[in-house]
């Protein structure tokens, strides 16, 4: 299973690419895989704010659905519009053409809180246990 | 392969299902012959008049081409073969649970046929519809005694809507008190439609985790229980099918700070009779007339929710109330607090009468007795399949089980595909959202101990094959009119329409 030492992650299965002010905002591997063919994602509007911890989309699969939390707070500054017609690269490539928002971050402590990819491998090992 | 072969391979221990002439079916559009008529009129004896002369052309609708042309025992025969497809609680086991498929009595659909009732017309005057108006009020009484509450509203068309009305009547109840409040609280094994009520209500909806158990944290719930938080939404017995223990502490926790209780009543079926949920200090409880209460459901016939609440919140109950004054039944409509009016006419009064008709027929002692002939049978189910499945919560279950698929050489979903192989209904599956790979199972009070062993006699046999040959389970069902349909693509691009119209 693929977790890039690049990224942050949440407990919640998210992860976030930090380059400056900007970020990018999609799920994890792991969590594509647990949720398995996903069908649809609800996206937030361009412009919205979005709070750490809060949910800001949702994700359903043919299993379930899932409410997105957000790693970090900020203004949604981009959302990937093609997932609407191919929510199938979640789960194709969910750290490249399977992203779903970038952010202007409001407040970078807030990535303090965040896993690392090594933290973030051995949850998700401990919930396959 | 012949069917007989497949039938023959995939044979468990017993298998219900044995090939019958089911026939290939064609979409209705691709049937008939132009000019076939499905009727046959005398010659129009009066002149016929152009419809442009009388209707503005913005009113007229445009022709329909290729609409299928057809004769009226092409059409009876059509949708007679489909209904054969069907699956049915009079064909077969049910278990699906949360869902509750009870059986429907088949007394009740011939009282509801009684032509006092069916043809009874919505706006006759109440002077003239004393005997359906009596019908309500009676059965208002019933759902009163049974749970335990002080009044009761029939109108609510589903559960959904129950809540709907439930979650309403505490808006306007805060309201009235200067604040309506902000938040409500969610356990994370609830119903989905609960935090959806709550968000139509405009309450923000906080999770609550769930502890070890499975039931309610009662030290997470103090702590986010607060002064703007309107009220809890709980389900008790809760989704897992178990009971919440704590439910006194937990109604005492949220009524100290200032807020009701709102109670799911989606399984009051495992508890009817024994338990009153007044008692547990619930202040709003909706209850399924279609699942507790043997109405049809799931295609079957439209739900009734039913709600039922304390005192203080009686001011605000839906319009009209169905009301007794001397010997004499009412509809009162004048009630200047009312959350309003939810359904058009008495709701749906053809469940209310197959409800009315199930309460009376068991009577107190039937009801208690169909509580724990369903928790009877849910618990043979769960002693019988614990060493073959893994059961994630492990306390007592009431009138349903929860397993998953932990430890089998197979999905949940390929479990649920190969049940049908066997003539069973797969249970619930992926739900409650707090058990990875769930199978939830509910077999409800009628089911027989042979059609109880032949279920587990089926899943243990699929769970045994599973372990040996997964890959063979990959295109269950092989016995259904329609195999497995491809989910993921028919969600991403569904085809709603017949292409040309």
């Amino acid at each position: 299973m693929e977790v890039p030492q690049d990224l942050k992650y949440t407990q919640e299965h998210e992860w976030i690419r930090v380059d400056g002010k900007k970020a990018v905002i999609g799920i994890s591997e792991f969590a594509q895989e647990q949720l398995g063919d996903i069908v649809f994602v609800e996206l937030p509007e361009v412009g919205s704010q979005i709070e750490q911890g809060s949910p800001f989309g949702v994700v359903e699969s043919v299993k379930t659905v899932s409410d997105l939390y957000a790693p970090a707070g900020g203004k949604v500054t981009a959302v990937n519009k093609d997932l609407e017609t191919n929510p199938e690269k979640v789960n194709s490539e969910p750290y490249g053409e399977g992203w779903i928002v970038e952010i202007e971050l409001s407040d970078e402590t807030n990535l303090e809180s965040l896993l690392d990819a090594d933290a973030y491998s051995e949850q998700c090992q401990k919930e396959t246990e | 392969m012949s069917q007989a072969q497949v039938l023959k391979e995939s044979k468990g221990p017993k298998t219900p299902g044995t090939p019958g002439l089911i026939f290939e079916e064609p979409i209705v559009f691709e049937m008939g012959s132009p000019g076939r008529k499905a009727y046959s009129l005398p010659s129009c004896d009066v002149p016929e008049v152009e419809i442009e002369t009388l209707l503005p052309p913005a009113e007229i609708r445009e022709a329909i081409d290729e609409l299928p042309e057809l004769t009226e025992l092409d059409v009876v025969r059509h949708y007679t073969r489909l209904s054969q497809w069907n699956f049915s609680i009079d064909t077969n086991f049910y278990p699906l649970g949360s869902c509750t498929m009870k059986y429907n009595p088949k007394i009740n659909e011939t009282l509801a046929r009684l032509p006092g009732f069916a043809q009874h017309h919505p706006m006759t005057p109440d002077a003239d519809s004393q005997g359906s108006l009596q019908l309500m009020y009676e059965l208002q009484e019933c759902l009163k005694t049974i749970s335990g509450m002080e009044h009761a509203s029939l109108h609510p068309a589903a559960g959904a809507q129950g809540e709907f009305a439930g979650m309403l009547m505490i808006h306007a109840y805060h309201s009235a008190k200067g604040n309506p409040r902000k938040k409500v609280l969610l356990p994370d094994s609830a119903h989905g439609t609960n935090p959806a009520s709550a968000t139509l209500c405009g309450y923000k909806s906080i999770q609550l985790p769930s502890n070890a158990e499975g039931t309610i944290d009662v030290a997470k719930l103090e702590a986010a229980m607060d002064e703007e938080t309107a009220a809890i939404m709980l389900t008790n017995p809760n989704t897992l099918g178990m009971f919440e223990k704590d439910i006194l502490k937990i109604t005492e926790i949220v009524h100290k700070k200032g807020g009701l209780v709102y109670c799911d009543g989606a399984n009051l079926n495992a508890i009817m009779g024994i338990a009153k949920m007044g008692d547990m200090g619930i202040d709003v409880l909706h209850i399924n007339l279609h699942k507790t209460f043997s109405t049809p459901h799931g295609g079957g016939g439209p739900g009734a929710g039913p709600v039922c609440i304390k005192d203080i919140l009686e001011p605000y109950l839906p319009v009209p109330v169905v009301e007794k004054v001397g010997s004499k039944y009412r509809l009162n409509a004048d009630r200047p607090e009312s959350v309003g009016r939810l359904k058009s006419f008495n709701g749906n009064f053809g469940m209310l009468l197959r409800a009315y008709a199930y309460i009376r027929t068991l009577g107190p002692e039937g009801i208690r007795q169909a509580a724990q002939s369903a928790v009877l049978n849910a618990n043979y189910i769960r002693a019988r399949l614990k060493d073959t499945f893994h059961l994630p919560f492990t306390g007592a279950s009431l009138h349903e089980c929860v397993f998953n698929d932990k430890g089998q050489g197979i999905t949940t979903m390929d479990f649920a595909k190969a049940l049908i192989d066997h003539g069973f209904h797969p249970p619930t599956v992926y739900f409650p959202l707090i058990v990875k790979g769930a199978l939830m199972i509910e077999p409800t009070e009628t089911e027989s101990k042979e059609t109880l062993d032949d279920f587990i006699e089926a899943m243990k046999s699929i769970a045994k094959k599973g372990k040996e040959d997964p890959e063979s389970f990959h295109a269950s069902p092989r016995l259904s009119k329609v195999s497995r349909p491809d989910e993921a693509q028919a969600a991403r691009n569904p085809k709603l329409r017949w292409p040309g119209h």
